[in-house]
C-alpha cells in the first residue's frame, strides 16, 4: 500500500470563520495506481492535494492521519522529509513514491493536454513514480488515465470506484447527475437536451448535518438527514449514500 | 446577418513597431439569424481576436465585418444590436460595485426615459428569462454570486437591449460542469428566439452540442468549416482530426490520430482559400484531391 | 485556453460585503494611520481655532520685543515684539492652504495626464509622456527664480499654483501605470459595450478601482507641497504678503534668532512643518497597509 489517508480533516482560516474544506476523508492509493480526484470548485480536492504536500499558512490540521509506504506522516506546517517523497513538480532524481498533479493540464490546449496526461501515465508505467493522484475538474480527462476515480463533494468523498465503473455504472446520485451533465462530442442540443444540477454546494463555513448533497438530490428522503457512511458496496467501490 | 470578409488583424510588435504578427489572416464566414456558429480554436488561433473585432473592441487591419450589410462601427447604435459575454465572469464585473450595476449602465445609455418602476420590471423579467431569481441577485456584489449566476446575469443584460447577435467568448470555461450545461442550454434558447450566437470555444464537445455550423480556426486561418454534423462526422482537415482525437471523452479511450505533420500540404503555404468538398462543408487544403490524409 | 476553476474556497475568503467597510475596519485598527491622522488633524484644528484664542494680529507689534514664552505670549515675541503664537496659528492656516491647493492642483493635473495617457495609449500616450518627462526634469527652483524675477509671486494662491504645476509628473506616471493595467480588464470592455465613452470609463470604471491609490497620491502631494512651500518661503521666494511657517523661519533666520538665543521664534514653525509632513507620511504608510492586504499586520 502506497498511501493511506484516514479521516483527514483540514480547515481553512478565513475572516468569516473556519471553512471545513476537508471533513473526514479516507482512501488508499495502491502501488502503481493512478487515483483521479475529481469534483467541482470548492469540493476540497485542491485542499486535499495541498495537505498531502505542505499546508499553507491558512490551513489547519484538525484530525486524521496520512500513512505513506507504511510510515505515518506528521501533518504540520513544514515537513522537509515529506517534500522529498512527494513533489508537485516532477523530478525523477527525487524518485518520488507519490506524485500529486493538481490541475496540471487545465490551462493547456487539447492536443498538449493529451500529451501531458499521457506523459504522466508514462511516469507510472515505467516506474519513475510509484503512484499518482491526478486532480482535475474534468472527468473525461481523468477517465483517460486514472485507474480509480474519486468524486468529492463539499469536503467529503461521495464515491470512489474504478474509472470504468464511475463512468458507466455510478451509484451516487451526484456522480450520476454530474456525468449526465457532460456534453460529449456528437451530442447535440436538438437531439438530446442535457441538464445541469440545480442549486449549488452548501457553504463549508457551517455545513449542514446529514448528506451534504441532500438539497440538490432528486432521491433525497428522510434518512438523508443522517450522514450516510462510506460503504464498500462491491470490491473497490465505495459510496456514501443511503440509496446506493 | 453578420458577415466577415477576408478579415485580417496584424499586430505591430518589437521595438518601434518594427516587426509584425498576424493574429488573424483572411478569415471569412457568416452568422445567420437564429443560428449558433461555434468558432473552435486553440490558444493562439486568433479566435478571441476575431470576437473582439466583431464587438468593435479592436479594429481589424483589413477586410470587412458587416452586420446586415452595414460595416461595424463601435458605438451606442451598434451595441444595441451586438453584445458580448466574456470568459471570466469575475473580471467582467467591476469589483467595487454591485453586480446589478450592469443593468443601470444599460438604462443610462439606452433607456434614460423609461420610468424607474417599469425598468425594474424589465430587469426582473429579463433575469427570470435566464432562470435567475431576481431577489437572490439584485443588490449583491459580484463575489457574492457564483460564476454561473454572473454569466447568466450578463446574458440577461444583453437581452435588455433586444440584440441580434451575441458573441460568447469561452463563457463556460470557468464554470463547473453541473452549471455549465445550463448556460449552454440558455444559448440554445436565445437561438430559438431568433438571435444569432457566435460561440467561441476551445472545447469541441461544447461546440458541437450547440452549433448548427462550426468554424475550425488554426493560427489565424480557417482550416475547415461547415455544418456541424458534417465537420464532425467526416473531418477532412488533418488538424480537425487531430483535435477530435485529442478531446478526452467519456466511455472511449484516446485514439491516436496521425499528427498534422503527416499531411504533406498542411504547411505548404497554400492559400487557395476554402474548397467546398461537399455541400456546406469547406476545407482549406489546396491540394485536397491528392491529400494523403484524406479519409 | 481554460483556467482551472478555483478549488480554494474563494467565496468564503473574499472581501466582506463592503470594500469600504472593510477598509474602515482595518483603518481604525491601524496605529500608524490613527497616530498620523490625529497629529495632522490636531494641527489643522489649531490652525482653524487658533486665531480665536489670540486677539493679536500676526504681524502687529503687540508687545515688548524678544520676550520668552509667558502666560501672555504663549510662544514669546519676535525681535519686533510680534506675537509668535499668533504668527504660528495663522502660519498653519497658510501651510494647510498651500498643501490643499498645491496638492490639489498637482493631483488634478497628474490624474488627467495619467488617466488619459494610460487609457488612450499610442500617440496620445507618447506625447503626454514626453510632457511629463520635460516637467519632471525641469529645475523647478531655477524656473521659480525667473518667474519671480519677472512676475513676482506675491500671493499664497500663486505659490500653490506654481507648486501644483511643477510637482504632478510622478503622480501622472504612477497613475498611468495603474490605468494601463486596469484598462485591459474585462469590465472596461463591458462598459464600452454599454455605450460608455472614454471620460465615463475613466471616471466611473477605472478611477473607483484605484480610489485608495488616488487618495494616497493626494496625501503625498499634499505633504510635498507643504515642504516645497516652506523651502521657497525660507529662501525668500515666498509670498510677500501674509504669514506662513516658512516665512517665520526665514524671518527668524534673517534676524539672527539663533544667535540671539530666541529659540521660541524658530522652533515652533520648524517643529510644526516637520510634524505635519512627518505625520502625513506615517499616515500614508498606514493607509498603504489598510488598502494592501498583504501588508496588513495581524
Amino acid at each position: 500500500m502506497s498511501l493511506r489517508v484516514s479521516d483527514l480533516r483540514v480547515h481553512y482560516q478565513t475572516l468569516k470563520g473556519e471553512v471545513k474544506a476537508l471533513d473526514g476523508v479516507s482512501f488508499e492509493v495502491g502501488d502503481g495506481e493512478i487515483l483521479g480526484l475529481a469534483g467541482e470548485s470548492g469540493c476540497g480536492k485542491t485542499t486535499l492535494g495541498k495537505s498531502l504536500i505542505r499546508m499553507d499558512g491558512r490551513m489547519r490540521h484538525i484530525g486524521g492521519e496520512v500513512e505513506l509506504d507504511g510510515e505515518v506522516m506528521p501533518i504540520g506546517d513544514d515537513r522537509p522529509g515529506m517534500k522529498q517523497r512527494m513533489v508537485m513538480v516532477i523530478s525523477t532524481l527525487l524518485d518520488p513514491s507519490l506524485l500529486i498533479a493538481d490541475e496540471v493540464t487545465s490551462a493547456l490546449d487539447v492536443s498538449t493536454q493529451k500529451a501531458v496526461a499521457r506523459a504522466l501515465a508514462g511516469f507510472r508505467d515505467n516506474g519513475v513514480v510509484k503512484s499518482m493522484i491526478f486532480i482535475t475538474h474534468d472527468i473525461s480527462l481523468t477517465y483517460q488515465i486514472a485507474d480509480t476515480i474519486m468524486i468529492m463533494y463539499a469536503g467529503k468523498v461521495a464515491e470512489r470506484a474504478p474509472a470504468k465503473v464511475i463512468v458507466e455504472a455510478p451509484r451516487h446520485p451526484y456522480t450520476k447527475l454530474l456525468i449526465d451533465s457532460l456534453p460529449e462530442v456528437g451530442v447535440r442540443h436538438a437531439d438530446r437536451k442535457l441538464a445541469g444540477i440545480p442549486g449549488g454546494p452548501p457553504s463549508l463555513l457551517d455545513p449542514p448535518t446529514g448528506c451534504r448533497f441532500r438539497d440538490r438530490c432528486p432521491l433525497a428522503y428522510d434518512r438523508c438527514a443522517e450522514e450516510p457512511p462510506a460503504v464498500e458496496i462491491e470490491p473497490n467501490h465505495v459510496v456514501a449514500c443511503w440509496k446506493a | 446577418m453578420l458577415r466577415l470578409d477576408n478579415v485580417t488583424k496584424v499586430y505591430k510588435v518589437g521595438a518601434f513597431g518594427g516587426g509584425s504578427l498576424t493574429a488573424v489572416g483572411g478569415v471569412s464566414f457568416d452568422v445567420r439569424q437564429g443560428e449558433v456558429v461555434s468558432l473552435i480554436g486553440e490558444s493562439g488561433s486568433g479566435k478571441s481576436t476575431l470576437g473582439r473585432m466583431i464587438l468593435g473592441l479592436t479594429p481589424a487591419t483589413s477586410g470587412s465585418i458587416t452586420l446586415d450589410g452595414v460595416p461595424v462601427k463601435p458605438g451606442k447604435a451598434y451595441y444595441r444590436d451586438v453584445q458580448g459575454v466574456f470568459q471570466d465572469p469575475f473580471s467582467t464585473f467591476n469589483p467595487v460595485f454591485k453586480a446589478d450595476r450592469v443593468f443601470r449602465m444599460i438604462k443610462e445609455a439606452y433607456f434614460p426615459g423609461v420610468p424607474e418602476a417599469e425598468w425594474t420590471g424589465r430587469v426582473r423579467s429579463s433575469l427570470e428569462d435566464v432562470r435567475l431569481n431576481p431577489d437572490q441577485i439584485l443588490g449583491k456584489f459580484p463575489h457574492q454570486l457564483s460564476g454561473g449566476q454572473l454569466q447568466r446575469l450578463l446574458i440577461a443584460r444583453a437581452l435588455l437591449l433586444d440584440i441580434k447577435l451575441l458573441v460568447a467568448d469561452e463563457i463556460t470555461s470557468m464554470l463547473d460542469a453541473s452549471t455549465r450545461i445550463d448556460v449552454l442550454n440558455l444559448l440554445a434558447e436565445l437561438k430559438a428566439r431568433g438571435l444569432g450566437v457566435l460561440y467561441i470555444t476551445h472545447d469541441l464537445s461544447l461546440g458541437t452540442y450547440l452549433a448548427e455550423r462550426t468554424v475550425v480556426l488554426r493560427s489565424g486561418a480557417v482550416v475547415e468549416m461547415g455544418l456541424t454534423e458534417k465537420v464532425f462526422s467526416r473531418p477532412l482537415h488533418p488538424y480537425t482530426r487531430q483535435l477530435l482525437a485529442a478531446v478526452p471523452r467519456l466511455r472511449e479511450p484516446w485514439q491516436d490520430a496521425e499528427p498534422v505533420e503527416s499531411c504533406p500540404y498542411h504547411d505548404s503555404g497554400a492559400t487557395g482559400g476554402l474548397l467546398e468538398e461537399e455541400k456546406d462543408h469547406f476545407v482549406a487544403c489546396a491540394r485536397l484531391p491528392e491529400c494523403a490524409g484524406r479519409p | 485556453m481554460t483556467a482551472p476553476p478555483q478549488d480554494v474556497p474563494a467565496r468564503e475568503t473574499a472581501a466582506p460585503p463592503s470594500i469600504r467597510r472593510e477598509a474602515l475596519y482595518f483603518a481604525v485598527r491601524n496605529t500608524k494611520l490613527v497616530i498620523g491622522a490625529a497629529i495632522v488633524l490636531a494641527f489643522l484644528a489649531l490652525g482653524l481655532a487658533g486665531p480665536l484664542l489670540t486677539a493679536a494680529e500676526p504681524n502687529a507689534y503687540v508687545g515688548l520685543p524678544m520676550q520668552p514664552p509667558s502666560g501672555e505670549y504663549w510662544f514669546g515675541t519676535t525681535t519686533f515684539g510680534q506675537d509668535v503664537f499668533a504668527q504660528f496659528v495663522y502660519g498653519l492656516r497658510t501651510t494647510f492652504l498651500v498643501g490643499v491647493l498645491g496638492g490639489g492642483v498637482a493631483a488634478v493635473v497628474g490624474m488627467l495626464v495619467g488617466f488619459v495617457a494610460g487609457y488612450r495609449g499610442g500617440l496620445v500616450d507618447e506625447i503626454l509622456n514626453m510632457l511629463t518627462n520635460i516637467v519632471l526634469v525641469l529645475p523647478a527652483l531655477a524656473v521659480l527664480l525667473i518667474i519671480n524675477a519677472y512676475l513676482g509671486i506675491r500671493s499664497v494662491g500663486a505659490q500653490a499654483l506654481f507648486i501644483g504645476l511643477t510637482s504632478w509628473p510622478w503622480a501622472a506616471r504612477a497613475i498611468r501605470a495603474q490605468t494601463f493595467s486596469l484598462r485591459t480588464r474585462d469590465f472596461v470592455d463591458l462598459a464600452r459595450l454599454s455605450g460608455a465613452n472614454t471620460w465615463k470609463i475613466i471616471t466611473r470604471e477605472i478611477a473607483p478601482n484605484m480610489s485608495s491609490y488616488l487618495f494616497m497620491t493626494f496625501i503625498l502631494l499634499f505633504g510635498g507641497s507643504i515642504l516645497i512651500a516652506s523651502s521657497l518661503d525660507f529662501i525668500g521666494l515666498g509670498p510677500t504678503e501674509g504669514v506662513s511657517l516658512g516665512l517665520m523661519l526665514q524671518n527668524a533666520s534673517q534676524w539672527s534668532a539663533m544667535q540671539l538665543g530666541l529659540w521660541w521664534w524658530f522652533i515652533p514653525p520648524g517643529a510644526g512643518i516637520t510634524a505635519v509632513v512627518g505625520a502625513l507620511y506615517v499616515a500614508n504608510v498606514g493607509l498603504d497597509e489598510v488598502f494592501n492586504p498583504k501588508l496588513r499586520e495581524t
